[in-house]
């Protein structure tokens, strides 16, 4: 086999999460109130535009949660294959040339030389002091201050026509699709769609989708030849490490409520619903951890984590899988400490659901304790679960980039939001400014979060019942 | 609406309040406009000031200037040269024999018994002005015992109103050197001077079992009632100090306030009870009959130095290096230093608002602690270090030289793989080391402010030689008149010839992996990381980086649990002893927890230092070094890293600061162009109140509309309603 | 109520101890004596004695929970966790690792966190009320939408970058305020109107569309259509009666922050050079000096349960019909 795959444990619970979308999605097919509540999430124009964005982010997670080890070519003289021990993923192989074309420090955006003077040797041996040609940005342009412009021009538009031509044809298979069960026929679906009749705002995830194509062609133009965001300190494409920032994001964001799930989820019910001790014991616990400041408690524990980690470095075969289980602690971790707001929520729905009259009939007719929560309690709480869910997970994101900041977030190795800003904090100081890196992030981070806060909000209008 | 106009007649009474300053963002109080006062910064704050126990470059910034020990480095001369502060002149140094004999002073080092150092200062010196001296008319001591209302009062030291002073006699050194066995005071040096100075770690045993030594927070032990053998006062004004064996770097420790003098009545005065709980104590206090006294301590905030008005007088020197005449640095010679009155050190914690406050102007020079500092000037690389045409416009001056500091990556010896004394083990260390170039290192992530290091004693230290006679032939060619590092083929052959072909290991095929144990998460971290991946890389290897905090990486180190190690060293002083102590064998970490992180041992290099260490300077310490390098340059049990360049980054209006990093007492040479810099100050810092008329006019476009149409809807439903 | 204030006090005791347990004993995990010992001499020429003489002093030799060798209570009393843990509840904080007195320090850098935290607070509750008003009283309105837009805009940014950002804008280019810097009196508002303007910008977003919320919701109930229906402006009716009943849950939100205000702003307090208890907490985290991180979770769990207590007492101010028993 040319690689070996690898699956971390963030890999493994990103899927289980996957999963777990899809088959609530199956479910929701089939149960009428659900299929109600999902359309009015279709129904808000934002919501819809978000959702495809976030599609596409979560694409890019996807991409990046499929990791391998390359083999090694044959040494001579060994039969055995040998895998390299560094960890790739499905994204790192998309994006070679970004990864492996690296300058030796800071170049601007789109970019053909170097950021600052050097000291250049010519062949003659005349020295003389200038902007030195990048090493791979702009390698095929024979007089880069003259060419580079009309280039890159070139390329954009070549790469946004490509790009909309492909999103176009995503969206006709898709319109025809969608339209397909329309009385009248497809062409009277396509009519509902683009003047906005339907109840389901096809038409904004449409136009998102020509946007988003429009960006990615006109990038993926660019990306191979120059390096479109620039480059960092020690000359890494930013827009690569922007893309690899993402999954460190959605992973923190979504993989940390997953985890405390089945705790919160436990706790809350059972308090709400047995009530007495039980309910004492687990408000005692909870109003002891909530009233430890957050910061305090998270620092604590991750430098308890980090010790635990280095002391049994065996524990980790690779670099990634060490780096992988600090990112995991870190996501059980910030769940440690918010889970208590899930678990007095799910408590005060259960506190309600307990005296509703067909649980107190179930209860008259002898029903176990454990059948009662289970067919009962547990699917009427989903709702506050899922909206939890959605709207953790900007603030989970932000939270990881202040973390990292002050010392305390994802191991330094791994490419992440927080680890981007506290790198790119000081080059705001430099004479010249540096800004490319500090920008690339807030926009990507802004992209995710915005999409992330109107998704949420759709999500919660259509399922919170007050609101209904 | 009437509450927006409140807001905006608060704002503009603000702006009034603000307005009436040409500069509105100038951190200091109006008051000090164009006084002689020196702005500086300091970012970790200082967490001892008694000077048995500092050892932190941080603290040095203060106590230098507060402290004054018997000698003393000149500020301009290169290589290094100590000079008499306090002393009279040199100490006189007597080497005796086993049986008692004066030896002549070139005498063979192995000979020496026993060295002896008298040390005479000059009379007439007085202290700062303390509360602890102060007296009352009839000669009793005015706060010994300290009255209850005067200790309900104080909460910091000029909080007692009287003070007075003594004259320096002999008896204050002999005290402080009693100091470093203290059982409390924890002096780290108690154990490399105990083996030292005679009958010093007797008195350590001594001392504790004093009762007294044991309470915490501290009682005061008199330790008058405590002789030390090896030391002596002479007369009132010398003092003697007697070594076991030679030890020719003493002078240098005669230089740091280890042996500064501390009156024995201000230890007295600060342990009395009540005052440890008002951080009243000579830990926080410090006195002494430098340049300068410490008038301020929040070390949160602000510590400011007053000038001190006993000093005893020292002029500017007159003699420096051949440049220093062309740099101005003796236009002041032969005057009376100190020459600025106060000096206010900030707390800045993050490099960003530090390094914008002082290109607008209020912090006079580079800082304190100026590592994170350079990060943000954008200079040339390859080694040529220059700044931006709008900072040279400005009148910003950078000036630069070799620090006796070395920075290095070291290989556990100890370790199975990169350790050991196999040609196996050397060549892929060798390899490894002409793979990664320190030399684009140095451009990248140190602006160019260092030099690639060929063994590890760095320029201006006894033994270190220029051109093609310094080079490490093992890593380096030398070509047209410069060292050329070795091809990265030649490291592959090396590598190779170890065993790994292709970074694999030929016998089973596995790609060779290095653990790099690295700390921190601080600035630029990852960036270095990335850096190193990238050198490894270029010879197919795999580098993992462990990086963990502080305590765990010690642990590593201290265990040998490590396999490749950033460190570096930061001499005590400019002796070649200090920098190859580093490698000497029963230094090791892991056997005797000493400096030598690499735990390397070679017996003919432990041999060569034992008899280089205590020679004096000459041909033969020379002949000595030479073989002990080239021994270190074949084992290569580091990768030779850089030394670290001291830069200054400085005003036009700073004038005599010369960088220098063992010379840390340079406050009192230094001079400020008051009027110059309030000038500059003031056109760089015009406000710009542009934006705020831009915003306050955006926030009528969006509110004023918006009323308009609310007013119009209201008139109309209440017409409606009629 | 003053029977109810000592039984809520009395409630407070174990969930105190049960903070003090969690911490101490994660910080027991973290770092060893040995570790703190260590940390606190030094890199230089530090030895293994050196290490066990300070363990001693500081009295990080005993055992942690059960000194078995000592009798009686004192089984219990000569521990590190009875020494260094319970003693808090006595405010006896004791020393910091690097031997200075916590307690001090905490009351003088209460000053600068307290200046910074209050007008922040205090503004920030103004503006933030004010714009939702603003919106509400333009509800359904393209104002309202493009507001509600903004806010989400505005929420979706990160902390680090108002700071960043508005330092380099305000300070760099402007050279309106100084960038960094605090002295205590009049003068001090010169350091403090930036950090305090870009906490309010920052907590803009989240608030306003939260109270805006608030707002809406009781706007839909029957007594505001019934004041409408008196011909009461729409200005009255919404400062009059809605603002006044949607009190209750801006208690909620609010009160039980009051108290935390004493233990300042990480982020602000030391990007901006503010000697507060916020950038204590920092200093303290990052040279790991566990004794004065121990004494700020237990003071900031005091604080968080008299929040608490005073959002209960401040309902019955509020809303006359709620009572305490």
């Amino acid at each position: 086999m040319p690689f070996q795959p690898v699956v971390l444990v963030t890999d493994a619970l990103l899927f289980v999460l996957l999963g777990l979308i899809v088959g609530a999605v199956w479910r929701a097919r089939r149960s009428p109130p659900m299929r109600r509540a999902w359309r009015d999430v279709g129904r808000s124009r934002s919501g819809m535009a978000s959702a495809t964005i976030l599609v596409a982010f979560l694409g890019i997670g996807v991409a990046d949660s499929l990791h391998y080890r390359p083999l090694l070519e044959s040494a001579g003289g060994t039969k055995s294959s040998v895998y390299s021990a560094e960890v790739l993923s499905a994204l790192d192989a998309a994006l070679t040339p970004l990864r492996v074309r690296v300058e030796r420090t800071y170049s601007a955006p789109l970019a053909t030389r170097s950021f600052a003077k050097e000291t250049i040797e010519s062949e003659s041996g005349a020295i003389a002091r200038d902007y030195p040609r990048l090493q791979f940005a702009g390698a095929q342009l024979a007089d880069p201050d003259r060419d580079r412009d009309q280039d890159v021009r070139n390329r954009l538009l070549r790469g946004i026509g490509l790009g909309l031509g492909a999103a176009v044809l995503t969206c006709l298979g898709l319109g025809t699709f969608l339209g397909r069960g329309q009385e009248g026929g497809c062409a009277s679906g396509w009519w509902a769609i683009l003047s906005g009749r339907t109840t389901v705002r096809w038409r904004a995830a449409l136009i998102t989708v020509l946007g988003l194509g429009a960006v990615i062609g006109g990038l993926a133009a660019l990306a191979p030849v120059y390096h479109v965001f620039g480059t960092d300190k020690v000359g890494q494409d930013v827009l690569y490490l922007t893309l690899k920032s993402v999954r460190t994001a959605l992973v923190i964001g979504t993989l940390t409520t997953l985890v405390l799930l089945p705790v919160a989820l436990a706790l809350g019910v059972l308090a709400g619903y047995l009530g007495g001790w039980v309910d004492d014991l687990i408000q005692y616990v909870y109003t002891v951890l909530n009233s430890i400041p957050g910061v305090l408690l998270i620092a604590a524990a991750v430098l308890m984590m980090q010790g635990l980690i280095d002391r049994h470095p065996e524990w980790f075969s690779t670099a990634a899988e060490r780096a992988d289980a600090r990112l995991l602690a870190l996501c059980c971790i910030l769940g440690l400490t918010s889970w208590t707001g899930l678990a007095r929520l799910l408590r005060g729905e259960a506190l309600k659901l307990r005296e509703l009259e067909y649980v107190q009939a179930a209860r008259a007719f002898g029903v176990g304790t454990p059948r009662i929560l289970l067919r009962h309690i547990l699917p009427n709480v989903m709702h506050i679960v899922l909206i939890a869910v959605v709207m953790d997970f900007s603030s989970l994101v932000l939270a990881e980039a202040v973390l990292s900041y002050v010392g305390i977030g994802v191991d330094p190795n791994t490419i992440s939001f927080g680890t981007m800003i506290n790198a790119a904090r000081m080059e705001l100081a430099r004479e010249p400014m540096v800004w490319w890196s500090l920008g690339s992030a807030f926009v990507f981070m802004f992209t995710l979060v915005l999409s992330a806060n109107l998704f949420a909000d759709a999500v919660r209008d259509a399922f919170d019942p007050r609101r209904g | 609406m009437l509450h927006s106009v409140r807001f905006w007649v608060a704002l503009l009474l603000l702006a009034g309040l603000v307005g009436c300053r040409p500069v509105w963002n100038d951190p200091y109080p109006a008051s000090e406009g164009e006084a002689n006062v020196m702005y500086s910064a300091f970012t970790n704050r200082p967490k001892h000031l008694d000077p048995v126990q500092s050892y932190s470059e941080d603290e040095a910034t203060f106590l230098y200037q507060i402290y004054e020990p018997p000698l003393q480095y000149h500020y301009l001369q290169r290589p290094y040269a100590l000079i008499p502060a306090a002393a009279a002149e040199m100490p006189k140094v007597i080497l005796l024999d086993a049986a008692g004999r004066e030896l002549p002073p070139d005498a063979d080092p192995a000979k020496v018994a026993e060295s002896q150092y008298e040390i005479r200062i000059q009379p007439g010196i007085r202290y700062q002005p303390h509360p602890a001296f102060a007296q009352r008319d009839d000669g009793s001591s005015r706060y010994l015992p300290m009255p209850a209302e005067d200790l309900a009062r104080a909460r910091q030291l000029g909080d007692f109103a009287e003070t007075g002073t003594r004259e320096l006699i002999a008896a204050d050194y002999v005290n402080q050197i009693k100091r470093l066995a203290h059982p409390r005071l924890h002096s780290p040096i108690l154990e490399l001077m105990g083996d030292y100075i005679i009958g010093l770690k007797a008195l350590h045993a001594r001392l504790q079992k004093d009762p007294a030594a044991q309470a915490w927070p501290a009682t005061h032990i008199d330790l008058t009632r405590y002789p030390l053998d090896g030391v002596q006062v002479v007369d009132r004004y010398t003092y003697r100090v007697r070594l076991r064996g030679a030890y020719p770097q003493f002078l240098y420790w005669l230089a740091m306030p280890f042996f500064a003098p501390v009156p024995p009545e201000v230890e007295q005065f600060f342990e009395q009870p009540g005052m440890a709980e008002r951080n009243l104590t000579l830990d926080w206090w410090p006195i002494g009959t430098g340049a300068y006294m410490l008038a301020e301590n929040d070390p949160n905030a602000r510590m400011t130095l007053v000038r001190n008005p006993n000093f005893h007088g020292e002029t500017y020197p007159c003699e420096g290096e051949a440049a220093d005449q062309g740099a101005g640095l003796l236009a002041d010679c032969g005057k009376a230093v100190p020459f600025i009155e106060r000096v206010v050190f900030s707390r800045e914690k993050e490099s960003i608002p530090y390094w914008n406050k002082f290109l607008q102007g209020y912090y006079d020079a580079s800082g304190v602690s100026s590592d994170n500092f350079d990060q943000a000037v954008q200079l040339g690389g390859q080694g040529d270090v220059l700044l931006t045409d709008e900072m040279r416009e400005r009148g910003i001056r950078l000036t630069t030289a070799v620090a006796p500091t070395v920075m290095y990556t070291g290989f556990n010896m100890l370790d199975p793989v990169v350790g050991g004394g196999s040609e196996r083990a050397r060549k892929l260390r060798l390899a490894l080391s002409i793979a990664i170039d320190q030399e684009e290192f140095i451009s990248v992530f140190l602006n160019g402010r260092g030099l690639t290091a060929m063994h590890p004693l760095p320029p201006d230290i006894f033994g270190y030689r220029e051109g093609e006679a310094g080079i490490n032939p093992y890593v380096f060619d030398w070509v047209d008149g410069r060292a050329k590092r070795k091809s990265i083929e030649e490291a592959r052959r090396l590598l190779a010839e170890a065993g790994y072909p292709g970074g694999r290991d030929a016998a089973t095929g596995e790609p060779l992996i290095i653990n790099l144990d690295t700390t921190g998460t601080g600035l630029g971290d990852k960036a270095r990381i990335d850096w190193l991946t990238k050198q490894f890389r270029k010879i197919d290897l795999q580098l993992v980086v462990r990086s963990t905090d502080y305590n765990r990486f010690q642990d590593k180190i201290r265990k040998g649990n490590a396999q490749l190690f950033f460190w570096g060293w930061n001499a005590d002083y400019p002796d070649p002893e200090n920098f190859l102590f580093l490698l000497y064998g029963p230094q090791s970490k892991v056997a005797s927890q000493g400096e030598n992180a690499a735990n390397y041992a070679n017996p003919e290099y432990d041999r060569l230092f034992e008899r280089m260490k205590a020679m004096a300077d000459g041909p033969e310490r020379q002949a000595l070094i030479d073989r002990m390098m080239a021994i270190l340059q074949h084992d290569a049990p580091w990768i030779w890293g850089f030394y670290e360049k001291a830069y200054v980054l400085q005003h036009g209006w700073l004038m005599n600061r010369k960088p220098g990093k063992i010379i840390r007492s340079a406050l009192k040479y230094q001079r400020i162009d008051t009027a110059l810099r309030a000038r500059q100050r003031e056109a760089w810092n015009r406000p710009d109140i542009g934006p705020l008329f831009a915003m306050a006019g955006l926030a009528l476009v969006v509110v004023g509309p918006a009323v308009l149409a609310y007013r119009r809807r209201e008139r109309a439903t209440g017409r409606k309603a009629a | 109520m003053l029977a109810y204030i000592f039984r809520r006090l009395f409630y407070a005791i174990p969930i105190l101890i049960g903070v003090n347990l969690l911490t101490f004993a994660l910080f027991f995990v973290v770092n060893t004596p040995d570790d703190m010992a260590r940390m606190q001499l030094g890199v230089k020429r530090v030895t293994p004695e050196a290490i066990e003489r300070w363990k001693v002093e500081r009295g990080y030799d005993k055992p942690l929970f059960f000194n078995a060798a000592a009798m009686g209570v004192g089984q219990l009393t000569q521990t590190v966790f009875f020494d260094k843990s319970l003693r808090m509840f006595a405010l006896e904080f004791g020393r910091s690792d690097d031997g200075r007195d916590i307690g001090n320090e905490i009351r003088t850098r209460m000053g600068p966190s307290l200046a910074i935290a209050v007008p922040t607070f205090l503004l920030g509750l103004y503006v933030t009320v004010s714009l939702a008003l603003f919106l509400v009283l333009f509800r359904a309105t393209a104002l309202d939408v493009w507001g509600v837009v903004g806010c989400v805009m505005l929420m979706s940014i990160s902390g680090l970058f108002y700071i960043i950002g508005g330092q380099w804008l305000v300070s760099k280019v402007w050279h309106l305020v100084p960038i960094s810097g605090y002295t205590s009196g009049l003068d001090g508002f010169r350091f403090l109107i930036l950090p305090v303007v870009i906490s309010v910008v920052a907590s803009i977003g989240a608030n306003t569309r939260w109270y805006r919320t608030l707002f809406l919701e009781e706007i839909s109930k029957d007594y505001v259509r019934t004041a409408r229906a008196k011909g009461l402006s729409e200005t009255t009716v919404l400062f009059r009666h809605v603002l006044r009943n949607a009190m209750i849950p801006i208690l909620t939100g609010v009160v039980v922050v009051i108290p935390l205000l004493f233990m300042g702003s990480l982020l602000v307090e030391s990007f901006f050079g503010i000697p507060g208890l916020g950038s204590y907490t920092i200093d303290a985290i990052n040279a790991q000096d566990f004794a004065i991180v121990r004494a700020m979770v237990f003071i900031g769990s005091v604080l968080y349960i008299l929040g608490l207590l005073l959002t209960d007492i401040s309902y019955t101010w509020v809303d006359p019909r709620v009572r305490l028993g």
